[in-house]
């Protein structure tokens, strides 16, 4: 296989909010965590948006996307059904965070990237104190 | 008309050539193929996942190698 190259399956795409509320910058480093962390690669919703035909037929080819949204407007989840895209969406809304109360810490990321992922970064942060990859 | 399958040129890349060479000929049309392994180049299309084709200029397929028919098909549109 040629160095650089981009054809290993697809698999999850993760696209946050990334809004400009704390709860949208929550989503934003979810999505970083799990990306590093190897759970998900973190994708451009706004090339969905715009409708970058690149970027829709890349989406196209992943096994499972995900949104993640601050709150209940949801563009993420919005964006990605506007394209014609089926999404697993999660809310921080749901989750309990409000707009304009969230604090944004270490901490919080790993507890809201462990429930999007089922708990996996939470037991390989048992593992090595450090964090799932070591940060 | 423009294909161009984008890719560093790995085998699936390799094999998206062959498959739109033999669309091309089966069509018995005038098409331009070529490659676009500059990963730069390849990610300005905002194509993540190669495999891709273009025809046009306009990425009509990504992360999947098409069949011929499948390109016969992209083609005939």
């Amino acid at each position: 296989m040629a160095s650089n190259c981009m054809c290993n399956e697809a698999g999850v795409l993760i696209f946050p909010c990334s809004g400009g509320s704390d709860v949208g910058e929550l989503s934003d480093r979810v999505a970083r965590k799990m990306a590093k962390c190897g759970q998900a690669k973190m994708f451009c919703l706004s090339g969905i948006g715009a409708h970058i035909p690149g970027m829709i037929e890349s989406t196209k080819a992943a096994n499972k996307l995900i949104a993640i949204d601050g709150c209940p407007v949801a563009c993420s989840k919005k964006t990605l059904e506007h394209a014609g895209f089926k999404v697993l969406a999660f809310n921080l809304k749901d989750m309990g965070f409000e707009k304009g109360k969230t604090k944004v810490d270490e901490d919080t990321i790993e507890k809201v990237a462990s429930k999007i992922s089922g708990g996996k970064v939470e037991k390989t942060i048992s593992r090595n104190s450090g964090g799932c990859c070591g940060n | 008309m423009r294909i161009e399958i984008l890719g560093v040129g790995c085998p699936k890349c390799k094999q998206l050539t062959a498959n739109a060479e033999a669309a091309v000929k089966e069509l018995n049309i005038q098409a331009e193929i070529s490659k676009v392994t500059d990963i730069d180049k390849i990610t300005e299309y905002g194509v993540m996942m190669t495999p891709a084709l273009a025809v046009d200029g306009a990425v009509v397929s990504a992360g999947k190698v098409l069949s011929k028919d499948d390109i016969k098909k992209i083609i005939l549109k």
